[in-house]
């Protein structure tokens, strides 16, 4: 397992040697925070919450942590690095883990460009700085599960395209089955318990738990499993 | 150093490699010869450890691909036909992430290693230099210089001259030569003059199968006074 963090490095620094660093780090801020301001009433509000600013990152991650997760493995896969990098001395495991945490890690600091928000809150009002810090970590545990099922699409092709398109359908699914638009249609042909059941498997039903201040040990394990589930079928894609 | 038993690879109903089996010693250089597709690179793919054969094995020190990959890939250096590197990073950071990879985890045996590497292989002049902007022989060069980095035992190389102008293509040459005393080495090529330069075996494969096995000399001898691309010419007559 030490040899994951030559891997983590390269991916990690890997962000900021080409532009996408960049350009997806000023896109997530503006979009997070645009949203947050002209659609979410940020100020209109007149709560010191960051409410207006967490409620859109489900439908904000569904486009942008597919961007971020294309390339990690159909990158490799197109220019041929993959070769290179399975005939180091590494197991598959480790370079997924390497990878997976690496892109993970650049998607919290993206969030995490977000805190100035929370400065400008705490000097508008006085927050339950409970929520706050328990949404910080729901939307860190999100981007993960997010990113476990773009790290997986991305390993199934050579082409980001493809790997991009896949991604978004796969994790649109997994955001409307708790969506509550989605889940009276579904309720208005299925019994209770089935859109419940359903809609368990939703990110947006996980993640409500965590803007309301609430680390539920259940939504927690959803995450991690979503995640461990996803990175497992990751290795078993690149080892086929 | 190498021994090699009954590889087979099926891509769909094609067998691309089919019941390979050879030797090389320490001190050999083997050039693999063979038309486009007649599986040098599937049977060097499996050697290395990136491809799993559908039956048979490679054993590199006594130690089987099959069973304990990471540790055979400890003890290859490989450099995969066109020579694949992270085209974003500089010479320098990429053999520093391979001498990582590779165990050399200290600042100062990662220097070592990184600058005898760029030593044997002249790339000083570049070693600032993005990947991506280096010419087709310069990032050959890199490519070797990541497959020797760690000083291997066994050394797999897909075509190394592939691309290189004759002056290149010399040096190349006179660097396997000079490190092949204490190595055991297999050389891919299309090159028929290579064989004569610097391999003391040669082994033909015609669709899949060995169709010679011997030295160059003997290859001669097949039939005195015609060139070798006859004599190549007549082996793989069936692979047209």
């Amino acid at each position: 397992m030490t040899q994951i963090s030559p891997i983590f490095k390269r991916e990690f620094f890997g962000y900021f040697r080409s532009p996408v660093a960049y350009v997806f780090l000023v896109v997530f801020s503006v979009a997070s925070i645009g949203l947050a301001f002209f659609v979410g009433g940020f100020f209109k509000a007149n709560q010191a919450t960051m409410q207006s600013y967490f409620t859109f990152y489900p439908w904000l991650f569904l486009f942008l942590i597919p961007a971020a997760g294309m390339r990690l493995w159909s990158e490799e896969k197109r220019t041929g690095t993959v070769e290179l990098l399975f005939t180091l001395p590494i197991t598959t495991l480790e370079a997924v883990l390497g990878k997976f945490l690496a892109a993970w890690a650049f998607l919290t600091l993206a969030i995490l460009l977000s805190l100035p928000l929370a400065g400008t809150v705490a000097y508008l009002g006085s927050p339950d700085w409970g929520v706050i810090a328990s949404t910080y970590f729901g939307g860190v545990l999100m981007a993960g599960s997010y990113l476990g099922v773009c790290s997986l699409t991305s390993a199934l092709t050579k082409n980001q395209v493809i790997s991009f398109v896949i991604s978004v359908v796969a994790c649109l699914g997994l955001l409307f089955l708790g969506w509550s638009v989605f889940s009276e249609v579904l309720g208005s042909i299925f019994p209770v318990w089935l859109v419940d059941l359903l809609s368990n498997f939703s990110f947006i039903t996980h993640f409500d738990a965590f803007t309301k201040g609430i680390i539920d040990p259940k939504d927690v394990v959803f995450f991690l499993s979503l995640m461990g589930f996803t990175l497992f079928l990751n290795v078993v894609a690149l080892e086929r | 150093m190498i021994e090699v038993k009954g590889l087979v690879k099926t891509y769909g109903p094609k067998r691309a490699v089919d019941g390979v089996s050879f030797r090389v010693n320490r001190g050999d250089i083997l050039g693999f010869l063979g038309p486009n597709g007649a599986g040098k690179s599937t049977t060097m793919k499996m050697i290395t450890g990136f491809l799993r054969p559908d039956s048979g094995t490679a054993t590199v020190d006594g130690i089987d691909v099959t069973v304990d990959p990471v540790a055979v890939k400890r003890k290859l250096g490989y450099l995969p036909e066109s020579a694949p590197a992270y085209p974003e990073m500089t010479v320098e950071e990429f053999l520093g992430f391979i001498a990582e990879v590779r165990g050399f985890r200290s600042a100062t045996a990662k220097r070592a290693q990184v600058d005898r590497a760029i030593g044997l292989t002249h790339l000083a002049p570049v070693r600032k230099q993005t990947i991506e902007t280096l010419s087709k022989g310069f990032k050959q060069r890199v490519g070797f210089a990541q497959a020797l980095l760690h000083d291997p035992g066994v050394l797999v190389l897909d075509e190394p001259t592939d691309g290189l102008d004759p002056n290149q293509k010399n040096e190349v040459r006179s660097l396997i030569k000079a490190m092949a005393v204490e190595k055991a080495v297999i050389l891919s090529t299309h090159i028929l003059e290579e064989v004569d330069a610097i391999c003391n075996r040669v082994i033909i494969i015609s669709q899949g199968k060995v169709v010679a096995d011997e030295t160059p000399a003997s290859l001669h001898a097949r039939k005195p006074g015609a060139r070798l691309d006859e004599i190549f010419r007549t082996l793989t007559a069936s692979d047209v």
